[in-house]
């Protein structure tokens, strides 16, 4: 089985605290903590999962810059075989249909039984993937957490719907799925690991390569734009309580003894 | 010109689902004129009552209805849609996990913008719609425009939008399905099976009137013990976000949110939960809401009632040794 896995460079969410820039245009990017998008994580190991039980490739695929490189680094020490880096200057600025369109034309390039990519990323969009399938005239299922490969014609997948049951499919291949968190436990890769794939050769292909027009990518090609960032007003909001902490937790137990929540 | 909007409606078992009435709202900040079209697709009886019931909500309802819809199959429903809807239309759906399926390739296949996970509507300015949409999990908000001059596909984050419930439309069903059907049912390579219950554990979380719910920020599986103390304590259960149980520290049956269970406490503590709204989704009947995170700027603030900010390694074992001396 020929796997692509898309994944996407985003800051970590976990490790960073996003604000906005002065002037509202972008968040505040320096000091930044980037990462591998936490759902890609699952999704280059679940197809590293299934390489190794019916055999075939894992390469992974990014759009994005120079410093994107080393995502693509990072998921090759978890065990994927091939990265591809798709970068330009005219890719800039590209919405998720753009996205989606440069990811199409190196598909075309290859010859892949399956894509993976994450049920969503740090926009939250989860479109990415939806749009690939449809440009490819493949068949499509987002928010996968089940896989069993029937044989080399079709996949049964289970997707989580509501309340967390479990949509049981029959898929043919090739197909594009989003895969959700929780589909297995991505193994840990260690900076020494990464340091092992410092010498893998990883393609670049622009625009030019990839038989792109550039009006189709990037600014041109959007049909949705960004105009500003902000922090909403906080509204109501809760009472933050104040104080030491042996202050706080006092106040805290009278609230909660006055409102049932200490039985 | 009058404006058409079009809402795809998700229902189960003859109700429709709370989005239907958030979409008229939606749809109404798109373009307070705008002629609102719900399109329902099902069969048989439960179809016809969902049809009926939403009728007062939009001016027209369009029917789709075919055995084969006893399930809703994302992958063949766009195909239909296509088949049904003008050029350069406007559509909604809820950002749900239909919508999700159903909403990118519509707008490949539409060639329309696709605006993802809307929080907020602003209006229209000649082909230009504002929006207001959430990123880096809600910790910043941006207003996105839109070129609908080719049509757009919305999804509306469900909850966002307060449901219209003015019902005053009298809207007439208009049976769509000779249409749809057009050239027969559309193949797709993707077969329904069937529906897998999730399981069920050892703790009825949806019965419990205190829950001390925990999320990433516990950080460690060992650090779970602090939670057990203080639902002690408290004499609740414990629950849980969705990371906790994709990291395998607890049962699913603990998943607080719209892939988890839908709980209806009386006090609801959220201790290193961020807010996210796949979370709240899954909390109903307003319970007391204490957020304790270590990030004054977590969306889960604007939904409790009372918040501490504090790391919680720290402070949830002085809260429950205050507890437990308060007796
Ligand atoms: C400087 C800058 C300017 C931007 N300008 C615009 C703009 O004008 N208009 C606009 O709409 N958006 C803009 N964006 C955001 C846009 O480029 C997003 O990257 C794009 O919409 C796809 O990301 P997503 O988070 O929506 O993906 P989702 O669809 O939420 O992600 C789902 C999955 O798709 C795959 N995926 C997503 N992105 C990539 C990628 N880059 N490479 C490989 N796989 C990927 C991954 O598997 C991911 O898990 C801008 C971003 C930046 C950094
Ligand atoms: C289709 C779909 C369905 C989903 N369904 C669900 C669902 O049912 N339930 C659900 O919960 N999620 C669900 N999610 C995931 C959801 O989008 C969020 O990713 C998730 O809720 C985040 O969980 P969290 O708040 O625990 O983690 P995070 O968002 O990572 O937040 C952790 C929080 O802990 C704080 N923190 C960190 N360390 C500490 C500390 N030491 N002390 C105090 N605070 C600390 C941080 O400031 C942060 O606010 C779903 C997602 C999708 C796409």
């Amino acid at each position: 089985m020929e796997i692509l896995v898309c994944i996407k460079r985003v800051p970590d969410t976990s490790e960073n605290e996003i604000n906005v820039n002065r002037d509202g245009t972008d968040i505040e990017r320096d000091d930044l903590v980037y990462s591998v998008n936490e759902w890609d994580n699952y999704a280059v190991e679940e197809a590293i999962q299934i390489r190794d039980r019916v055999c075939g490739s894992v390469t992974v695929v990014t759009v994005g810059d120079e410093e994107t490189e080393e995502v693509v680094r990072r998921e090759m020490a978890m065990g994927a075989d091939k990265g591809v880096l798709l970068s330009d200057e005219v890719f800039k600025n590209s919405d998720g249909r753009g996205i989606a369109g440069i990811i199409k034309a190196e598909v075309k390039k290859g010859k892949y039984d399956l894509i993976l990519t994450g049920a969503q990323a740090d926009d939250g969009a989860g479109q990415v993937g939806g749009m690939l399938a449809a440009m490819l005239d493949w068949p499509y299922a987002s928010l996968a957490t089940l896989i069993e490969v029937t044989d080399d014609k079709k996949i049964k997948v289970g997707r989580e719907i509501e309340g967390g049951n479990l949509e049981m499919l029959e898929i043919d291949l090739p197909c594009v799925l989003s895969i959700q968190t929780g589909i297995n436990e991505p193994r840990y890769v260690g900076i020494r690991g990464i340091r092992k794939t410092a010498s893998a050769e990883i393609p670049v292909h622009g625009a030019g390569d990839l038989g792109l027009s550039p009006e189709s990518v990037g600014k041109s090609g959007s049909k949705i734009k960004q105009l500003d960032y902000f922090v909403p007003d906080a509204g109501e909001g809760a009472e933050i309580l104040e104080g030491s902490v042996d202050e706080i937790a006092e106040k805290l137990v009278e609230l909660l003894k006055a409102r049932g929540g200490i039985k | 010109m009058v404006r058409q909007v079009f809402a795809y409606i998700v229902h189960k078992e003859g109700v429709a689902d709370d989005t239907a009435l958030e979409m008229v709202a939606a749809a109404k900040r798109i373009d307070s004129d705008a002629s609102i079209t719900a399109i329902v697709a099902g069969t048989g009886a439960d179809l016809n009552v969902v049809c009926n019931e939403i009728a007062s909500s939009y001016q027209e309802v369009w029917k789709i209805d075919s055995e084969a819809l006893s399930y809703p199959n994302a992958e063949a429903i766009r195909t239909l849609l296509v088949r049904i809807l003008p050029k350069e239309g406007l559509i909604i759906a809820p950002h749900d996990t239909f919508g999700m399926d159903l909403a990118p390739g519509l707008s490949i296949k539409l060639d329309a913008a696709y605006l993802p996970d809307a929080v907020d509507i602003e209006g229209v300015d000649e082909n230009r719609l504002k929006a207001v949409r959430q990123e880096y999990s809600g910790q910043v908000s941006t207003h996105v425009v839109c070129d609908i001059s080719g049509g757009a596909v919305i999804t509306a984050r469900p909850g966002s939008f307060k449901a219209d419930e003015s019902k005053g439309a009298g809207g007439q069903v208009v049976d769509k399905t000779a249409e749809a059907l057009e050239g027969g049912f559309p193949e797709t390579g993707r077969r329904f099976i069937e529906v897998a219950e999730a399981e069920v554990g050892d703790v009825d979380i949806t019965k419990s009137d205190i829950l001390v719910s925990v999320g990433r920020g516990i950080e460690d599986e060992d650090n779970l013990e602090i939670v057990y103390d203080l639902a002690r304590a408290m004499g609740g259960d414990v629950a849980c976000s969705r990371p906790v149980v994709d990291a395998r520290w607890l049962e699913k049956s603990r998943q607080v949110g719209t892939s988890g269970k839908t709980v209806k406490p009386k006090v609801y503590m959220a201790l290193g939960i961020s807010g996210s709204f796949q979370h709240q989704g899954g909390i109903k009947g307003s319970p007391f809401m204490v957020a304790i995170n270590k990030n004054p700027k977590a969306p889960i603030f604007q939904a409790a009632d009372v918040g501490v900010v504090a790391d919680i390694l720290d402070f949830v074992p002085e809260l429950t040794d205050k507890i437990n001396g308060s007796r």
